[in-house]
């Protein structure tokens, strides 16, 4: 088998230097009802590499690929161009196959690259810090929630109905145990958000403001005045960023007041990969790092003298701290975040600027088609690269009905809020540098056939 | 050789004997220093090629950023050097052995990362209509039959992303289950020898924690559990083969009288690749157990994940499992989510992530799976523990080995920095092994042992391999004993000397600064 390096020889040669008879003595501890005589049954045996890849190929035939078709989904995922080298940097043996940097001094690449990493969030989301990353965005979202809660020693979180559905699930998921309550509602198909019912509803049992930023809908709003009324009534605001690529044409949510800023990183580096796995940014202001959760880097210099890097705070983590810990991950995204990272680089600050230009003038030359369809029309005033569309029927059928042109047409809100029958016409259409203006022309002139 | 090389170069030795200088640049030969991207980046320079936007009226809100951001970029050349320069600065298991204890650095194999590759899988869209995805779908259900298969448990979880968030869903199922029959209990009780992430996890969803001793042995004591058994505990979280590497062969007992009791057990099923193949943990009686597919499975750890954690379930906890799940009926594959869930699936505790989970660790471990197939994941573990027990055998005379009386050791032997000479402890041997050209082992890991120190070598390693390793070991051991001064410096060889963590705590430096942004902020 071509993983397995020990030969029959050895084997029997290093059964001898134990002292056993045989493999099955070395498992002698397992109660003898609970032994397997052989390999279990129903079960293939092992195949080689062609038959493997095979079946692989087999089954990545049976589904339509974004790049190969056009293409308009978002909704917390999207597709950017990613340059070559970040893969192939990414796959460098001593970065993919390294552990976690517990021995500083033979893991400065993964320590001095997460040093980095933070940097580069805390700039992109205007926050004094930011850890070593999360397992993604709806994870990173809940996590802030309790941070919230352990700073304020309150338990009352507002979301705004522009939280992204999925991230509003988990809360509630994890709400159920914890004892916090979860003012939430659902959106409406309006380019109003629903900031004016936050600024009422803030009070001085209010842990957390959280909002999303542009919203689920695409939606653009300025967060400084939630951010002032939460802070006066002590709360925290917690801003929430799905396309991080939009941080490179509007304000970061910590330069209008934001205490913490949580995201998803996928749409730098990572690829969309049918969900997973992604990367959680977290960052925050300075003087709430020692209750943020997850893996921080931070400078120090060896016993020479010279500057090198460690993972440190760690008396915030299970391992030291157990029951006691301010989270019980174990882990980062470490493979994913240094995708990011590198894509940021190669991007640089003029690099990011043109990319979101570049996208946000797609997108509003996109959406100004797509309003010229007899019956379609734009709920957004702003967006960045995603914006609603209100369609005169239901969207689910039409986009499947585009699925079968080849056209993969953006998301409905009916997938994204089953039973919700005042969102069921809206479709969420996101366009980056990806789509090309013929796709948006393939898409547009479907839609208007699947519509008439 | 003088007659092809007339007047030009002439070959020479040198002098062995010079000392070695300091370099202009502090580099040493192929051992690169490399600056931070802020001190080499420019705001003006950029790797990526980008069409210009067309003109338009920006509709951002009037939120436009004005101000600089503070992003260096880099050309690529530039880029790939930097990074290729960083990576070199690394241990890793394509370089070396890795024994880090329950950590399960194995081989990762390359045909999984051009599986995960292929366009079908790595550029699909999580939330496409599901008939344009089917392929996909079918890579997560075979998985799950495979996972469900191999453990003997009635379902499985797969949208955990990590192992201690799978231990999330497995404690988070139990309180469903509890709350489901109106019984409010309050108590998880874990071994003191448990992964920080069972009592972290436990309080995570709201619950006390309370230890249970082990015996002399170093397994969990059975009569202390069944003494603390009552209506107040939820359940236990137990790992089996335990963190001291030894099999709990009481686990039948403890589920019984768990049940008996009625709680549930939660496995941690961080060691699972000592046993795959050839014990199936429903037949011990387990409710819930979290499956670390960058352990068993070997997709990459990445420097620190991502993971990936699905938690196979019985068939008490079954109702409870997160959404959403693949189902398949006929040849057609269907993703139940929040929608349908109402249907056959009403009990579900929720959701606990955006989207399906790890998709890219799905195709990873389920290559890795077919592979082996049964009769190799059989020979996986078998290879595994037969590699410890190697180790523990070869090395209980030089190191202390706390349980080596307790019977063989499953896939990684424990030992103890007892007997080493006044003011040595196991952080000097890590670091001695360093010099070695060896990641270290495990080291103060279980709290049950005294400087302990967990070897684990895996199926991948060869005897070759593992017979240096203990000559390795056994040499710096000697040192330690000896009290040889030179061990308390270690590493001398590595990228860096030993880093101060003190006061990278007391003075957290976290974000990168202008030099005198940093001597403003003091």
């Amino acid at each position: 088998m071509r993983y397995l390096p020990l030969t029959p020889s050895d084997r029997q040669a290093m059964l001898g230097v134990i002292g056993a008879k045989s493999i099955d003595d070395l498992f002698c501890d397992v109660p003898a009802e609970a032994r397997l005589d052989g390999p279990i049954r129903g079960l293939p045996n092992h195949a080689s590499e062609m038959a493997v890849e095979r079946h692989f190929s087999e089954l990545a035939r049976q589904n339509m690929t974004a790049s190969h078709n056009p293409f308009f989904l978002g909704a917390g995922a999207y597709k950017h161009h990613v340059p070559a080298s970040v893969d192939h940097i990414i796959q460098r043996g001593e970065f993919l196959t390294a552990y976690t940097p517990y021995q500083p001094e033979i893991a400065q690449g993964t320590l001095q690259m997460l040093f980095e990493f933070q940097t580069q969030v805390a700039r992109l989301f205007g926050c004094d810090v930011a850890n070593a990353s999360m397992y993604d965005g709806s994870t990173a979202c809940w996590e802030a929630i309790g941070m919230a809660g352990r700073i304020t020693k309150r338990t009352k979180a507002l979301l705004s109905s522009g939280l992204h559905p999925h991230y509003v699930s988990v809360a509630k998921t994890m709400a159920q145990y914890t004892g916090d309550t979860l003012d939430t509602r659902l959106p409406e198909l309006s380019a109003q958000t629903d900031s004016a019912r936050l600024l009422a509803a803030i009070d001085g049992e209010t842990s957390c403001v959280v909002v999303q930023y542009p919203d689920i809908l695409g939606r653009i709003e300025d967060l400084s005045a939630i951010a002032a009324k939460a802070h006066a009534h002590g709360a925290l605001l917690i801003a929430v960023v799905t396309e991080p690529v939009a941080l490179g044409a509007i304000k970061a949510p910590g330069d209008m007041g934001a205490d913490i800023v949580v995201g998803e990183g996928q749409s730098l580096g990572v690829g969309l990969q049918f969900g997973g796995p992604y990367v959680g940014l977290f960052a925050c202001k300075e003087k709430f790092v020692r209750q943020m959760p997850g893996r921080l880097c931070g400078e120090t210099v060896d016993a020479q003298g010279k500057r090198g890097f460690v993972l440190t705070l760690s008396t915030r983590e299970q391992h030291i701290r157990r029951e006691k810990a301010t989270s019980n991950i174990c882990t980062n995204s470490g493979l994913c975040a240094l995708a990011f990272s590198v894509h940021l680089t190669l991007l640089g600050e003029k690099g990011l600027r043109g990319l979101a230009q570049l996208n946000h003038a797609l997108a509003v030359q996109a959406a100004d088609r797509f309003t010229q369809i007899p019956g379609v029309e734009l709920v957004n005033d702003s967006f960045f690269n995603e914006f609603t569309l209100k369609l005169p029927k239901e969207a689910r059928p039409i986009v499947r009905a585009l699925a079968d042109r080849k056209i993969l047409g953006g998301v409905s809100l009916g997938r994204l809020y089953p039973n919700a029958d005042a969102l069921s016409n809206g479709l969420l259409v996101a366009v980056t540098e990806t789509a090309t203006s013929a796709d948006v022309e393939t898409f547009a002139v479907a839609l208007q056939e699947i519509l008439a | 050789m003088n007659s092809i090389n007339q007047s030009g170069w002439k070959p020479e030795m040198g002098n062995v004997g010079d000392t070695a200088p300091a370099t202009y640049t502090g580099n040493k030969a192929l051992m690169l220093e490399e600056a931070l991207i802020f001190e080499i980046g420019t705001a003006g320079t950029t790797g990526v090629d980008l069409a210009d936007a067309p003109q338009i009226a920006a509709r951002l809100g009037n939120l436009e950023r004005h101000r600089d951001i503070g992003l260096p970029g880099l050309s690529e050349p530039e880029t790939v050097r930097h990074y290729t320069r960083l990576s070199r600065q690394n241990y890793a298991i394509d370089l070396g052995f890795f024994p880090l204890g329950s950590c399960t650095m194995k081989h990762n194999p390359r045909l999984n990362e051009k599986v995960a590759r292929m366009a079908g899988f790595a550029d699909v869209h999580p939330l496409q209509p599901v008939e344009t995805v089917q392929g996909a779908l079918g890579v997560i259900h075979e998985l799950a039959h495979w996972l469900v298969t191999l453990t003997g448990m009635k379902a499985v979880a797969m949208s955990p992303k990590a192992g201690a968030h799978g231990e999330l869903c497995g404690i988070l199922a139990i309180r469903a289950a509890l709350t489901a029959r109106g019984d409010a209990r309050s108590v998880i009780l874990c071994p003191e020898s448990a992964h920080g992430t069972n009592p972290a996890t436990a309080a995570f969803a709201g619950y006390a924690v309370e230890n249970i001793p082990a015996t002399s042995e170093g397994r969990v004591d059975l009569a202390a559990l069944k003494a603390r058994l009552g209506p107040d505990v939820a359940g236990v979280m137990i790992t089996n083969p335990n963190t001291c590497g030894l099999f709990e062969r009481d686990m039948r007992a403890i589920s019984d009288a768990v049940h008996a009791a009625g709680g549930y057990v939660y496995c941690d099923g961080a060691n699972f690749n000592a046993i795959v193949g050839r014990v199936r943990p429903g037949d011990l009686g387990v409710d819930a157990m979290h499956i670390n597919l960058h352990k068993t499975f070997s997709t990459p750890h990445g420097g620190g994940g991502p993971g990936s954690g699905p938690v196979v379930l019985s068939e008490a906890l079954a109702p409870y499992a997160p959404l959403p799940f693949v189902d398949k009926n006929g040849d057609h594959y269907r993703l139940v989510e929040e929608e349908t869930a109402g249907e056959h699936h009403g009990s579900s505790f929720g959701r606990m992530v955006a989207f399906h989970g790890q998709m890219g660790m799905f195709t990873r471990a389920l290559s890795y799976i077919m592979s082996h197939g049964a009769d190799g994941l059989r020979q996986v573990a078998e290879d595994a523990v037969l590699n410890a027990n190697y180790i523990l055998r070869s090395l209980e005379d030089v190191l202390e080995a706390p349980f080596a009386h307790s019977g063989p050791c499953m896939h990684e032997a424990l030992f103890s920095d007892n007997g080493l000479a006044e003011g040595f402890s196991t952080l000097d041997i890590a670091k001695g092994l360093i010099d070695e050209g060896y990641h270290p082992m495990t080291v103060y890991f279980p709290l049950v042992v005294h400087g302990a120190m967990l070897v684990e070598p895996t199926e991948t390693e060869s005897k070759a391999t593992l017979d240096q390793f203990i000559g390795a070991l056994g040499r710096v051991a000697e040192r330690a004993k000896a009290g040889d001064p030179s061990l308390k410096s270690a590493p001398h060889y590595a990228p860096r000397r030993r880093l101060d963590e003190t006061q990278a705590a007391r003075k957290p430096v976290l974000v990168w600064r202008e030099p005198e942004q940093a001597v403003a902020a003091e």
